[in-house]
């Protein structure tokens, strides 16, 4: 049983087809990579899945059922989350405050007006196992705006995991990342539950083969390869459309 | 063992947490009730003049919750205000419901719905587009009322306001002595709810809309939805203002319902300091009492003066009064250590 099932999902600007009958399965405890060179039609590919943009033709299916009209939040709500590219947080907000806040919508708590989620234990204990996870226990209480950035992109990781998704849309998670601190990240993300399956959009290659078990290759709208992290190297149309040097280079290491 | 122990101790912080904020609030909520105190006993002969101000406070405080926390910019927040003063007003004068808590109540309910119906039309626009709804709301509001003059005496006023003694025993004397309490306890009642309400999570929804929509949506939370739920809110507040002002002056004017109130709303806001809520209260009290006082020594150029006033602070302290005093004390405590 698949958890995100994407069927011939089309879409034209104008005369520019940017998305040609993709179709893209993911199930439980699935680890898929997206990439292509730029221009690909992968931000186009997330906004039509998260609906943000209206598909022409073609379904998205979410743990079986139709979503391809519902809005973003209902699919939120329906288990579909995406992280973003560039960090958005609540500056002024702590990260506490952010996982609680994520909790308690996740929760259908978000609307009460006489509460206080710190007098709530199950949003306590929650939220702090979930800072503690991402070594953020120490800055729970400090505003997101004086936090460091490697730190805002695990916190953009945790929170993603306090809204307990079914399936994940990743935009480029190490995007403006210190190398240094992209083992972070990538511990970060061995934390994720086992059971949920994650899209991730890439540039970084040795980020991405590290983490997939499965790779697809965008270019010009449509998917050119389907197949593992060994095999995208060695295929011609890849190479041809987007790995170019990059196979090369790591041929010759 | 130990996990449960440590997990219980963290639950007794989290509580401590709550509690402290609670004494925060009661905190506030004394020196509230001591500066009217200070105010009844120093200045019996103005008690009307603070009464005043306590209705324009429920109306900064009202601006707050809309621009402060949830970051919609709006230049016609009186309109609200003036629905409440109305529906109060019309109440007493054509219907002859002269209690003085329901006429409170049914301006709460009228600030609400124009909240409700002002917020419908401004969400459609973004930055200066709001603005811009904003003020056509209240100008068309202000027309609306000058127009019907059948129900609100147009631009002479709506008189005719006689309020019945509080639970059939206080009546509004001369100097406005009860009219300054009931004021003063409506105060600290929509202070400590809106205290709560900012908490809540309802409010950190809204404080999360102000700083990132797009990131509020990502989490399956409603952006319109909640923000016109504030705007519900905000208008039961600056309506109960409005109702306050008809119940202890006993008239309603045209200027309740003005551009000018809306825009000066916004200055006390920006005085007192923005997003704080005792900002607000700050804020119109120096406001006001500044224009009093100005007003008295020079009628004709008092509003250059409180220009000036308003340029200094903008310019030296943008966080306002309340962000002034702020690094004070944090200088000051930082100094000792």
């Amino acid at each position: 049983m698949s958890l995100l099932d994407v069927r011939q999902l089309r879409k034209r600007f104008g005369g520019l087809v940017v998305t040609r009958d993709v179709s893209i399965t993911l199930g439980k405890g699935d680890r898929v990579a997206l990439i292509g060179p730029n221009g690909a039609g992968k931000t186009t590919f997330v906004n039509l899945v998260t609906g943000h943009v209206r598909p022409d033709g073609g379904t998205v299916l979410l743990d079986g059922k139709d979503v391809t009209r519902a809005s973003p939040t209902a699919r939120v709500r329906a288990g579909l989350v995406r992280s973003f590219q560039v960090t958005r947080l609540f500056s002024e907000m702590t990260p506490e405050e952010h996982i609680a806040l994520a909790m308690l919508q996740r929760l259908g708590r978000s609307r009460r007006i006489f509460a206080d989620f710190r007098s709530m234990p199950d949003v306590v204990d929650e939220a702090d196992r979930i800072l503690s996870l991402f070594n953020l226990s120490g800055i729970a209480r400090v505003p997101v705006g004086a936090i460091a950035y490697g730190q805002q992109r695990l916190l953009e990781v945790a929170l993603v995991m306090a809204l307990k998704p079914k399936v994940l849309l990743l935009d480029e998670p190490a995007a403006g990342v210190p190398s240094a601190d992209i083992a972070l990240i990538e511990r970060a993300l061995a934390q994720l539950p086992a059971d949920l399956a994650v899209l991730m959009i890439d540039h970084d290659m040795d980020f991405v083969f590290r983490f997939a078990r499965k790779v697809i290759v965008l270019a010009a709208g449509g998917v050119i390869f389907d197949g593992t992290p060994q095999a995208v190297a060695a295929d011609a149309r890849v190479r041809q459309a987007y790995l170019g040097s990059y196979a090369d280079d790591r041929g010759t290491a | 063992m130990t996990t449960d122990a440590t997990v219980k101790a963290r639950n007794a912080a989290s509580l401590g947490r709550v509690r402290r904020s609670a004494a925060v609030d009661a905190t506030a909520v004394v020196i509230i009730l001591a500066a009217a105190a200070l105010l009844y006993v120093l200045f019996p002969g103005s008690l009307a003049l603070f009464t005043r101000m306590v209705a324009i406070m429920m109306l900064a405080l009202s601006l707050d919750l809309v621009t402060g926390f949830a970051g919609i910019a709006t230049l016609g927040h009186a309109a609200l205000f003036g629905a409440g003063a109305y529906a109060a007003g019309i109440l007493a004068s054509k219907f002859g419901f002269t209690d003085p808590f329901a006429m409170l109540g049914v301006g709460a309910v009228a600030g609400a719905l124009a909240g409700i119906v002002s917020s419908v039309v401004i969400l459609r626009g973004r930055g200066l587009g709001q603005l811009v709804l904003s003020i056509a709301i209240v100008q068309l509001a202000h027309e609306a009322a000058n127009k019907l003059s059948a129900w609100t005496g147009g631009s002479d006023g709506l008189s005719g306001i006689a309020p019945a003694p509080i639970f059939g025993l206080y009546r509004f004397d001369l100097w406005g002595r009860t009219a300054f309490i009931l004021a003063v306890a409506l105060l600290v009642v929509v202070f400590v709810l809106l205290r709560v309400i900012i908490r809540s999570p309802f409010g950190m929804l809204c404080r999360g809309i102000k700083q990132d929509p797009v990131r509020v949506r990502a989490m399956g939370a409603p952006v319109y939805g909640t923000l016109v739920k504030l705007y519900a809110i905000a208008g039961a507040v600056a309506g109960l203002g409005g109702a306050l002002s008809a119940v202890a002056t006993k008239v309603v004017g045209l200027d309740s319902l003005s551009f000018t109130l809306s825009a000066e709303a916004l200055v006390m806001l920006v005085l007192g300091g923005v997003g704080k809520l005792f900002g607000a209260l700050i804020g119109t009290f120096v406001f006001i009492w500044f224009e009093h006082l100005v007003a008295a020594i020079n009628p004709f150029h008092w509003l250059t003066i409180v220009g000036v006033m308003l340029i200094v602070v903008v310019l030296f302290e943008p966080r306002g009064l309340t962000g002034a005093a702020e690094a004070l004390w944090t200088r000051a405590r930082g100094g000792r250590r």
